[in-house]
């Protein structure tokens, strides 16, 4: 081991040039996929804020008793999807009606509002598919006039987010292949470059392994730097688009740790591949 | 400990290399391999050292049969060499001493027996006081030293030199070829391409000449080439 991290401090010190370069290359290709991870992320987070808006409103009939919609409500909130269940009386209906529309500013009757319940669902049942069977259910209570979701809306939101983590994870594959074949020929450089140093050490009786090693290693570190001026460089571009444009959200630790990581793997990946491809040669 | 059996070397755009050629190489021997540029020397000493293996017939290093040798058993079959070129072939960015060392590194020897045994060699070659020299700093001949120095560290039967005194002037080529004479002496055997007739002309060593890839003459074979292969091993 001692020989081989010796092996890549004497080519980081024999190529400086190249060694940065291959860094910076890894760099700026894992910051174009932290970018691209950024949006995903915050894409998500919005459409996930939108989602938790998803309701089901049962307006109840005129007359209904108070013991039937409380026997009911407890019924509703013991569905497995069911995040919460909420009686919202014509008066409290009326209250936001005036809170959020000014047509209702002089309307102070309000008896000819319904009384409803809104029932939330938990994250997760929150697809078409899901509320419409919590609708159903619901709407089997002799006392429920009426039962709305905004089928068109919900139905719409689960298109566009099926459609974002489509995009997200193909743009991802995308992404990471451009990043690994960009490295890879980075460090095919490097193993280039020492070409005539490969040859010689197989000349004197060295193994593939041995040949391998140090290059496996410098891979590894530099994609695990690479991957570290990447966060880097990531979290200054968060900063100026939260500070300056919109309020976003970093990477949490777990995976900013697991980010820099895959830049050591992808550098060791790249690694493998060069020395491999160039040892099958010679 | 080199034996080559009616082996025949044909590379897919260049054509046949090698064809039909016999002779062996016993231990502890010494042999010049000579012929014009093109004739075929360079692509026998690949095959000794395993960079190549034969189209047809066999070729035997120290006991193994090299085409079809695992991958992982050459650099083992390659420790048992040394190999000297023309160019060298040293790292230039480390001193002669990190480059014999280097040899010893790579088969794994213990870290505190590589120091002793780098400066015996490289008194060996005449070098002593050069180790810490930079091979830029060195004259060819002093490069070639520290080469055969690395080539022998690993204590080998067999030494392969491919035109070792190419690059040399006389007085380099002379003590070049005295080293190798007294590692011969000592008992590895050598088996040296070159085009210098005259160093050929000065000793009294075989003499397997090579040309358009066929084994013309072999001076331990009276009656002509080939039958070589069949001579009683020392």
């Amino acid at each position: 081991m001692r020989l081989t991290f010796r092996e890549v401090a004497l080519g980081v010190r024999r190529s400086p040039l190249l060694s940065s370069l291959s860094v910076v290359t890894i760099a700026f290709s894992l910051f174009a996929f932290g970018l691209f991870g950024l949006l995903v992320l915050n894409v998500d987070r919005a459409l996930r804020g939108v989602e938790e808006h998803v309701e089901i409103v049962a307006f109840l009939a005129d007359g209904t008793l108070p013991e039937a919609v409380s026997a009911a409500m407890g019924d509703i909130s013991n569905f497995p999807e069911v995040a919460n269940v909420q009686e919202v009386s014509p008066e409290q209906a009326l209250a936001r009606a005036r809170a959020e529309l000014p047509e209702f500013q002089d309307v102070f009757d309000a008896s000819f509002l319904p009384p409803s319940i809104e029932v939330r669902l938990k994250e997760g049942h929150r697809d078409p598919k899901t509320v419409k069977e919590v609708t159903q259910r619901i709407q089997t209570y002799p006392f429920v006039d009426d039962v709305r979701y905004g089928e068109d809306w919900v139905k719409k939101l689960y298109d566009i987010r099926n459609i974002a983590g489509a995009a997200g994870i193909a743009l991802g594959l995308l992404f990471a292949a451009v990043a690994v074949i960009i490295i890879g020929t980075t460090i095919r450089m490097t193993v280039l470059a020492r070409a005539r140093e490969i040859s010689i050490m197989r000349l004197v009786g060295a193994t593939d392994g041995f040949v391998r090693r140090p290059f496996l290693l410098d891979g590894f570190l530099k994609g695990i730097v690479g991957g570290l001026l990447a966060l880097l460089l990531t979290w200054g571009a968060n900063a100026v688009i939260s500070h300056n444009l919109i309020q976003t959200t970093f990477f949490d630790p777990a995976i900013a740790t697991i980010g820099v990581l895959g830049g050591g793997i992808i550098g060791l990946l790249g690694s493998a591949l060069s020395v491999g491809r160039h040892l099958r040669r010679v | 400990m080199i034996r080559f059996s009616h082996v025949v070397k044909e590379y897919p755009r260049t054509g046949l290399a090698l064809q039909d050629v016999t002779f062996r190489v016993n231990k502890g021997e010494f042999a010049f391999l000579t012929g014009p540029s093109g004739a075929g020397k360079s692509t026998i000493l690949r095959l000794v050292i395993v960079e190549e293996t034969p189209t047809a017939g066999e070729v035997r290093v120290s006991g193994s049969l090299t085409s079809g040798l695992p991958r992982g058993e050459i650099p083992r079959l390659r420790r048992k060499m040394g190999v000297v070129f023309q160019d060298f072939r040293l790292l230039e960015d480390r001193t002669a001493e990190e480059n014999v060392a280097f040899a010893l590194e790579v088969t794994g020897a213990p870290r505190d027996t590589i120091s002793a045994r780098v400066s015996r060699l490289l008194t060996q070659v005449g070098l002593a006081s050069k180790g810490t020299s930079y091979p830029k700093e060195l004259s060819g001949g002093e490069q070639q030293r520290v080469a055969i120095a690395r080539a022998l560290v690993n204590d080998p039967v067999l030494l392969v030199a491919d035109e070792p005194t190419g690059n040399l002037d006389d007085r380099a080529t002379r003590g070049v070829f005295q080293l190798l004479r007294d590692i011969n002496a000592a008992g590895t055997a050598v088996l040296m391409a070159t085009h210098n007739l005259e160093l050929v002309k000065r000793s009294d060593y075989r003499v397997i000449e090579v040309n358009r890839g066929q084994l013309v003459f072999d001076s331990a074979d009276g009656n002509g080439a080939g039958t070589a292969a069949t001579s009683t091993p020392v």
